[in-house]
């Protein structure tokens, strides 16, 4: 490739975190105006390879030329200044200053009295902002606008440093349809004035509509760049996929009994959409989905830690009304959450106490807590479900995350639930914890307790369900059976 | 099974660790004691009955008032207003009985149930207004403040009967003042409910975690309403106390004490953002702060200089626990 043509050429990149592979031996070259889309699944290392591009994280390993020169980015500043900019899914614009403070922030014109010259400043914006056609007034507060204005400010920005390269972090995933038209109406004026953009997207219908050329990532490898042309959607995805499962996945067979949990018409605020699921007693029920779906929201909402808007939920096929946490937990239903350290466990707290804290109640003796009872209460449950601890005193900080994990469950066994979900519940745990993992949720659905598993990690989910739901923006998309299951189908319903 | 050997191997500690694990739960007394030696050799008359009773019965009232702060500093948050709840309803407590002729059973009651309603109104700017507590309590101390000088026209109201004078000043058996009797049983009830009640669990667990704690099915919003609540009880009750000592309502009653109480707190193991913490500890903690006035005040030393000092002692005592909290954090 002509070196005029390409502006940047990714050679070798590799970064690794504790644990992680994030990016491995990544190369390909991003031609100069194109539209070039970026696809992979959640965690196939297209944020990271975003944060080496701009500086954020500096590679392991490997190299990138940026209009032929090398690059020795280590800030976002620099990179800016060399004409790479971002535009990030979440925002980052200062929401209390006006359009005008924000496309020029830490910037200013200043005068020869060495103030702002505030007339300058608005008129560089406006001409800006007319050079994308777009009607905004410069001084309105930046909180006032809606997501999609942000994002033009946003872009504005990066014209402002004479951005060469404008990455776009999946820009569309809060847009409505006709503000996703303007935005392409922004990219198509910026790739005629020469600006070339790099686009993220889960969509695919996007991706065939306005980008050039896709690269496909997976696991931190690069799986493949070429025109848009010569692809098709189904291709595509078998690209983003493409892993063979192995025998990591240990699944013991249990006797799938009568519906334990059944939530009907579920819909919460902007969130959640009409949202209808089952589960059986011993079986394990898998929500899919891309970040953003909607399944966390799902799970809380059905939990009672979240207000719903509208939904009934049947246990053993009776109407339950569940409006807070303590509901959920009266009417026996659990939930492991996503962050086990924000939300699951009291870090600086014994095991023990942990353990016991849903289930106080059968710890007390005469209406007072009993330290041996808790203590029995705790040895029980280390030795039930394996975790690796000198005793039930030790903080529960210390313990590693497969452990902690663990400590999460006991929790919620410790109470009898019958109905768990658990969301994320392998994340940042190690491959052997892992298994223990899966192995425990067997053995709860052959003790008949009702399992759902919420988890980006498809291979997991396949390996381990009896059913998986995929869910795509706020609503169920898809419902597979054992035997349907493969990555293939369960991303179809996941991207549009 | 090997957990189980552990387990045992750990309660039969022996004497050693069984004494380490003591000292590091109260590490406190390592300054109460270095305090109480240098105060020993330096100041004159301080080892003596007298001076330990009278630094016991000052540290009394601020003892009980930590006890209630305690509660709240142990979910995580805090009350500036405590101290003039203190005032407030000491001088309710005065007005009622010497200007409205009121039996002091029944103006101890109204008192209480002012205290009570303060705390119940920081509950719920907290939690039911998102109010920071910081804000919201710092608005209370000046509303109680004022209404102090509102309710005594901002002279002291003297004329308290006699007959409530031995809570303040009398002795129990002739040897232990009554002030140091209610805070040895408000300690014992306190320690009580830390360690052995639900609702002790629950306050630790929401200080600890109050995401993990809402997700466990604890209600914590109503946890902090109570604990708020609380607050306002011991303060009632250290400023009725306060009443009888001084035989009068004084507009000014408690000024500084919410100060001595946070010290008291903190130098007792509570950590700043809630969770852990002894009430023993805290006690002890009141204790310390009596012993460094007490020592200073014999020296003759100006009132204005404690003052920096007790500025010094906060700021190290919270100095020490964010070390603490960081260096557990590394070791991890």
């Amino acid at each position: 490739m002509d070196n005029r043509e390409t502006i940047l050429d990714i050679q070798h990149i590799t970064k690794t975190f504790p644990g992680v592979r994030a990016l491995n031996d990544v190369s390909f070259q991003v031609k100069r105006g194109s539209v070039h889309a970026l696809v992979g699944e959640n965690g196939a290392g297209k944020s990271t390879l975003i944060n080496v591009l701009t500086g954020v994280y500096h590679p392991d390993g490997g190299r990138y030329f940026f209009k032929g020169k090398e690059a020795h980015v280590t800030m976002p500043l620099e990179a800016q200044m060399l004409g790479i900019s971002v535009v990030h899914q979440e925002l980052k614009l200062s929401e209390t200053l006006s359009v005008a403070e924000n496309i020029f922030l830490g910037r200013p014109f200043l005068n020869k009295a060495r103030l702002v010259d505030w007339r300058k400043l608005r008129a560089e914006a406006s001409e800006l902002l007319d050079s994308l056609n777009i009607r905004l007034n410069v001084d309105t507060e930046v909180a006032h606008l809606s997501v999609a204005q942000k994002q033009i400010v946003e872009i504005c920005k990066a014209l402002s440093f004479n951005a060469e390269m404008i990455i776009m972090d999946e820009p569309s995933a809060t847009l409505t349809d006709k503000e996703l038209d303007s935005l392409f109406h922004i990219i198509d004026i910026l790739k005629e004035r020469g600006v070339t953009i790099v686009y993220i997207s889960h969509r695919m219908e996007e991706i065939f509509r306005i980008a050039d050329t896709v690269t496909v990532l997976r696991d931190g490898g690069h799986v493949g760049t070429m025109p848009v042309a010569d692809v098709n959607r189904e291709k595509l995805i078998s690209m983003m996929v493409g892993r063979t499962l192995g025998e990591e996945y240990p699944k013991l067979k249990a006797e799938i009994g009568e519906i334990a949990l059944e939530v009907r018409n579920l819909s919460a605020k902007k969130l959640l959409h009409d949202i209808s699921f089952n589960v059986r007693h011993g079986e394990i029920v898998g929500i899919s989905g891309l970040v953003g779906a909607g399944r966390t929201e799902t799970a809380r909402a059905v939990f009672g830690a979240d207000k719903r808007a509208t939904g009934e939920i049947f246990i053993d096929g009776e109407p339950v009304k569940i409006n807070s946490v303590i509901d959920a937990v009266r009417n026996k239903i659990a939930l492991v959450p996503e962050d086990r350290k924000k939300q699951g466990l009291v870090l600086i707290h014994s095991i023990k106490h942990n353990v016991s804290l849903v289930n106080l109640k059968n710890v007390c003796k005469r209406g007072l807590l009993n330290d041996e009872l808790e203590r029995r209460m705790a040895e029980k449950f280390i030795e039930v479900l394996n975790i690796v601890t000198p005793s039930g005193e030790k903080e529960v900080r210390l313990l590693s995350g497969g452990n902690q994990q663990k400590v999460v469950l006991a929790k919620w066994l410790a109470v009898d639930s019958k109905i768990i979900i658990l969301d994320e519940p392998t994340r940042g745990v190690d491959v052997g914890a892992k298994a223990e993992i899966y192995k425990l949720m067997c053995r709860l659905a052959q003790d008949g307790k009702a399992v759902v598993m919420i988890s980006s990690d498809l291979p997991e989910l396949i390996g381990v369900c009896d059913r998986i739901y995929v869910m795509r923006e706020g609503t169920i998309s898809g419902e597979l059976e054992r035997e349907d299951f493969s990555q293939e189908r369960i991303l179809s319903h996941a991207v549009s | 099974m090997e957990t189980n050997s552990n387990g045992k191997a750990l309660r039969r500690g022996g004497f050693f660790s069984g004494f380490q694990t003591f000292l590091s739960n109260y590490v406190i007394l390592v300054p109460i004691v270095l305090l109480v030696c240098v105060w020993w050799l330096i100041a004159p008359n301080f080892m003596t009955y007298a001076n330990w009773m009278n630094i016991l019965r000052q540290v009394s009232m601020i003892a009980i008032l930590a006890a209630g702060a305690f509660f709240i500093m142990a979910t995580g948050d805090f009350d500036l207003g405590l101290a003039s709840v203190v005032g407030l309803t000491g001088c309710i407590f005065a007005k009622l009985m010497v200007n409205f002729g009121w039996s002091p059973v029944a103006a101890g009651l109204i008192a209480v149930a002012v205290g009570l309603l303060t705390g119940i109104v920081n509950g719920c700017m907290v939690t039911i207004f998102s109010i920071p507590a910081f804000i919201a309590t710092l608005g209370m101390q000046y509303i109680c403040r004022g209404l102090c000088y509102v309710v005594t026209n901002s002279y002291p109201i003297s004329g308290v009967p006699e007959s409530i004078g031995w809570i303040g000043r009398g002795y129990l058996m002739d040897t232990i003042p009554w002030p140091v009797v209610f805070m040895i049983v408000i300690y014992i009830v306190v320690a009580f409910v830390a360690s052995r009640t639900r609702f002790g669990r629950f306050v630790y667990a929401v200080g600890g975690n109050a995401e993990a704690a809402y997700l466990s099915g604890i209600n914590a919003k109503r946890i902090k309403r109570i604990v708020f609540t609380l607050g306002g009880l011991a303060a009632s009750i250290a400023g009725m106390i306060l009443v009888s000592r001084l035989s009068s309502g004084q507009p000014t009653g408690g000024t500084g004490w919410e100060f001595k109480a946070v010290i008291a707190v903190v130098m007792g193991g509570v950590s700043l953002t809630g969770g852990k913490g002894k009430p023993i500890g805290v006690a002890l903690g009141a204790v310390l702060v009596g012993i460094l006035e007490n020592g200073m005040t014999l020296l003759n030393i100006n009132s204005y200089y404690q003052q920096v000092v007790q500025g010094v002692v906060l700021v190290c005592a919270i100095g020490f626990d964010v070390f603490k909290t960081k260096r557990q954090a590394a070791s991890k």
